[in-house]
C-alpha cells in the first residue's frame, strides 16, 4: 500500500466513523425510527407488508426505513440491515427473517442496545429470541382447509386421494405448518408434526414440492398424476402452485372434477376463487402485522411497553380466515367479496 | 502453358490424396474414443436409452405409457428451448448466464403490452420477442466489440433483466384465466395434439423442429460452420477470413430471441404470466449442455446431444418422483452426471491432441 493510499483509506475511516456517531443523533432529532427488514422486496406479500408499515408510520409521526434481503434466503444482507438499524439509533425493528436461527444472535445484538425487535409472518427460533412475534396461525389455516375439503367431500372423504404440494425439500416451519394443519383438518393421523412426508395414510397420493410458484406447482402436480390419475383432493402451499396446479390437471382434462385448496389471500388467488380454480383459501393479513408492528415500536418508544402475545399461544395472531363461495357446514368461511375487500397483492 | 517452368514439373509427382491423420492405434477403445469424437450425441443417446429402460423396467406400465413418456417432453420443454439458446452460446466458448431472465422478462413484456397498455396481442408477442432479441444484442455487443468476458458479462444482465423484470411487473402475476379470455394468443404453445394417450403440446414440437432446424443450421450453413470456428479458435477463424465480431454478435441475438420464444411458451406452459419464474433457467439450461457432451471450452458438442441431456435430467426428476424417491436424489445423481458427462469430454478431447 503506498503512502497516499493509506492517507485515503484513513480519512475514509474517520469519515465512516463521523457518519456512524451522528446518524443516531439526526434520527433522534426526527423522533422515533423504525426498521423494516423482510425477506425480498419483490414478493407483493412484502410489498403490502411495507405499504402497510407505511402508512402506520405516516400517520404516528415515525420515520421508517426498509430494508430487504436479495433474494429469500439472503442472510447477510438482512444481518448487515440489523447492524445499520443499531448504527441509526432506531427505537424498534420489524423482521421478516430468512433465517430463522442464525439471525437469533444479530437480534441479541439489537435488543442489548435497547431496541424491540419483533418478527413479522415468521417466527424466529426459538420464538423468543424476538420481543413479540405478530403472525398468522399457519397451522390454523392449513387446519381450516383441510376442514372444508373434508366436509365438502363428506362421506367420500373416506376414499379421498390427496396429493399435497409443499414448498421445499428443506421443509421451511411455514410450510410444515400449513401441510401438517391441512392433514389434521381432513383428520389424518399426521405422525410427527414438525415434518411432512412422514404420514401413512393410504389416501395420500404423495407429497411434492413447488417452489412457492406456478412452474413449481404445475410439474410437481403432473408428477403425482403420473403416480395417481385419479387424484381428488389438492392441498398447495400457497396460490401460484394451486394456479399451476390447474393448469396441469386441465391439460388432462381434470379440472373441473379436483379440489384444491390453499393458503394466502393475495388478490389474484382471491379471484381464482371466484373462478372456481381454487375451492377455497385461508386468507392472512400482511397489512396488519405490519401496521400493528409500527405501533408496538411507537409504544415501547414512548414508554417501554412490550406488546403480548395472543392468548394460549406464543405469538400474536393477527388472524386468518377462510374464503370460499361455497361454505362448508361446521366451518367458518367468508364470501369472496368480503376476501376480495381484503385481499393483497 | 505449354512451356512449364521446371521447378513445376516436381508438382505432379506428389501425392493427389486429401491429407488425412494416420491412425497408428486401432484398438477398441482408441476407435470408440474417435467415433465418440466424431459424434459428440452419441454419448447421452446411450444414457438417456439406458436411463428410459432402466426405469422402465423398474416401474413397468406406469412410466412406459406414452403419457409419462410425454409428459417428459412437456416438463424439459422450457428448460430445452433455453438449452439451445445456451448452445449457441457455448459453442463460441461463452457461457449464457441470462438465459433464464431474458425468458421471464420476455413474457412479462407480452403479458403487460397486452394487459397495461391494452395493445393487440399480436403487436405484445412482436415486442416481447424483440426485447429478448435486445437483450440478446447488448450482450454480443459487449462480448465482441467490447472485449468483455461472457461470464461477467451476462452475469451482470442477469441481475440487470432480473431486477428490470420486477421493477417493471411490480411483481404482478397475470391469472391464466384472465389470459385465454383476453388473450390467447400468448397461451398459443400451450395448445396440445393428443395422439392416443400421448400429449405433444405446440411447446414440445416447437423445441423439437426448433433443435432440428439449428442442428441443420450449424451443419451445413456457412454460418453455422463460423459459430464452430470461432469457439474453436477466433484467432484462426479471423485469419480464416470469418467475420469474428459479426459472428459473435449473431450468436447473442440469436440466443436472445430464443429466450424470447422460450418466455412465449413459459406463458403456455403455466398458464399466467409470472415474474417469479424461471429464475433457475440459466443453471439448468447449463446442465443440458454439459450432460449432453457439448464442451464448455467451444467449438465441439452437438445440439442434438443438448436435447438428449434435457430428456436425461427429466427421466431421471420423473423416475425417481414415480419410484418415491426423495426430490434430492434427484440433485444427487444430477449432479454425478455432470461431473461424468464432463469427464468422458475431456477423454475425448484427448483424441485430437
Amino acid at each position: 500500500m503506498s503512502k497516499s493510499t493509506f492517507k485515503t483509506a484513513l480519512l475514509a475511516a474517520a469519515a465512516l466513523g463521523a457518519m456512524a456517531a451522528s446518524a443516531p443523533a439526526f434520527a433522534a432529532s426526527h423522533g422515533v425510527g423504525a426498521c423494516l427488514i423482510t425477506k425480498t422486496d419483490t414478493n407483493p406479500f412484502f410489498v403490502k407488508m411495507k405499504e402497510g408499515a407505511e402508512a402506520k408510520a405516516a400517520e404516528l409521526g415515525v420515520s421508517l426505513k426498509s430494508y430487504a434481503g436479495k433474494v429469500d434466503g439472503d442472510h447477510e444482507t438482512q444481518v448487515a440491515a440489523i447492524e445499520t438499524c443499531i448504527a441509526d439509533g432506531a427505537k424498534g425493528i420489524l423482521l421478516t427473517a430468512s433465517d430463522t436461527s442464525s439471525i437469533v444472535s444479530a437480534v441479541k445484538q439489537a435488543r442489548d442496545a435497547g431496541l424491540v425487535v419483533i418478527a413479522l409472518d415468521t417466527p424466529l427460533d426459538p420464538i423468543d429470541a424476538a420481543d413479540a412475534t405478530f403472525a398468522t396461525d399457519n397451522f390454523l389455516a392449513g387446519e381450516l382447509i383441510g376442514k372444508w375439503a373434508a366436509a365438502t367431500l363428506g362421506a367420500e372423504a373416506a376414499n379421498a386421494r390427496i396429493a399435497m404440494l409443499d414448498l421445499g425439500v428443506n421443509q421451511p416451519t411455514v410450510g410444515v405448518l400449513r401441510d401438517q394443519g391441512f392433514l389434521t383438518g381432513f383428520g389424518i393421523d399426521v405422525k410427527d408434526p414438525s415434518k411432512w412426508g412422514d404420514e401413512d395414510d393410504p389416501r395420500i397420493v404423495g407429497n411434492d414440492v413447488t417452489a412457492g410458484n406456478e412452474e413449481g406447482g404445475r410439474k410437481a402436480m403432473e408428477n403425482l398424476l403420473a403416480v395417481d390419475p385419479m387424484i381428488n383432493v389438492v392441498y398447495t402451499i400457497n396460490e401460484p402452485a394451486a394456479a399451476g396446479a390447474y393448469e396441469a390437471l386441465k391439460a388432462i382434462g381434470r379440472a373441473g372434477d379436483v379440489l384444491i385448496v390453499s393458503v394466502d389471500g393475495g388478490c389474484p388467488g382471491v379471484a381464482n376463487v371466484k373462478d372456481g380454480v381454487i375451492g377455497a383459501t385461508s386468507q392472512q393479513y400482511p397489512l396488519l402485522m405490519a401496521s400493528l408492528g409500527i405501533e408496538a415500536i411507537a409504544a415501547w418508544a414512548k414508554d417501554g411497553t412490550k406488546p403480548a402475545p395472543t392468548e394460549g399461544k406464543d405469538f400474536f395472531d393477527t388472524g386468518v380466515s377462510l374464503v370460499t363461495d361455497k361454505p362448508a357446514d361446521g366451518v367458518e368461511s367468508i364470501s369472496v367479496a368480503e376476501g376480495m375487500d381484503r385481499c393483497w397483492g | 502453358m505449354s512451356n512449364t517452368q521446371e521447378f513445376e514439373k516436381a508438382a505432379a509427382a506428389s501425392p493427389t490424396t486429401v491429407a488425412e491423420f494416420a491412425s497408428h492405434d486401432t484398438s477398441l477403445v482408441k476407435r470408440l474414443q474417435h467415433g465418440l469424437h466424431q459424434t459428440p450425441w452419441a454419448v447421452p443417446a446411450i444414457v438417456l436409452a439406458g436411463s428410459i429402460l432402466v426405469f422402465g423396467l423398474l416401474l413397468g406400465q406406469k412410466f412406459f405409457s406414452p403419457f409419462a413418456l410425454t409428459l417428459i417432453l412437456q416438463q424439459v420443454q422450457i428448460v430445452g428451448i433455453l438449452g439451445v439458446a445456451q448452445s449457441l452460446v457455448i459453442l463460441t466458448a461463452g457461457i449464457d448466464l441470462s438465459v433464464g431472465a431474458i425468458m421471464v422478462l420476455s413474457s412479462v413484456v407480452m403479458g403487460l403490452v397486452s394487459f397495461r397498455y391494452g395493445l393487440p396481442t399480436e403487436i405484445a408477442v412482436l415486442a416481447g420477442i424483440a426485447c429478448g432479441t435486445l437483450c440478446g444484442y447488448i450482450n454480443g455487443f459487449l462480448v465482441a466489440v467490447m472485449k468483455l468476458p461472457p461470464f461477467i458479462v451476462t452475469l451482470g444482465m442477469w441481475q440487470i433483466v432480473l431486477a428490470t423484470n420486477f421493477l417493471y411487473s411490480a411483481n404482478e402475476t397475470i391469472r391464466a384465466q384472465d389470459i385465454a379470455d383476453q388473450a390467447p394468443l400468448l397461451q398459443f404453445f400451450g395448445n396440445k395434439i393428443a395422439v392416443g394417450g400421448a400429449i405433444f403440446t405446440y411447446g414440445v414440437i416447437f423445441l423439437v423442429l426448433l433443435v432440428l432446424v439449428m442442428a441443420y443450421a450449424l451443419k451445413q450453413t456457412a454460418w453455422g460452420r463460423h459459430v464452430y470456428a470461432v469457439g474453436d479458435d477466433p484467432e484462426a477463424a479471423e485469419l480464416a477470413g470469418v467475420q469474428v465480431k459479426r459472428t459473435l454478435i449473431s450468436v447473442y441475438m440469436l440466443s436472445g430471441l430464443v429466450c424470447a420464444f422460450a418466455g412465449w411458451a413459459l406463458i403456455g406452459r403455466i398458464g399466467s404470466v409470472s415474474p417469479t419464474s424461471g429464475q433457475l433457467g440459466n443453471i439448468e439450461s447449463i446442465t443440458a449442455v454439459v450432460i449432453g457432451g457439448i464442451s464448455l471450452f467451444g467449438g465441439r458438442g452437438s445440439i442434438l446431444g443438448m436435447l438428449f441431456g434435457a430428456l436425461i435430467v427429466g427421466v431421471f426428476s420423473l423416475g425417481l418422483r414415480l419410484l418415491g424417491a426423495d426430490a434430492q436424489w434427484t440433485y444427487l445423481l444430477i449432479g454425478v452426471l455432470i461431473i461424468a458427462a464432463v469427464t468422458v469430454d475431456q477423454w475425448i478431447r484427448k483424441v485430437s491432441v
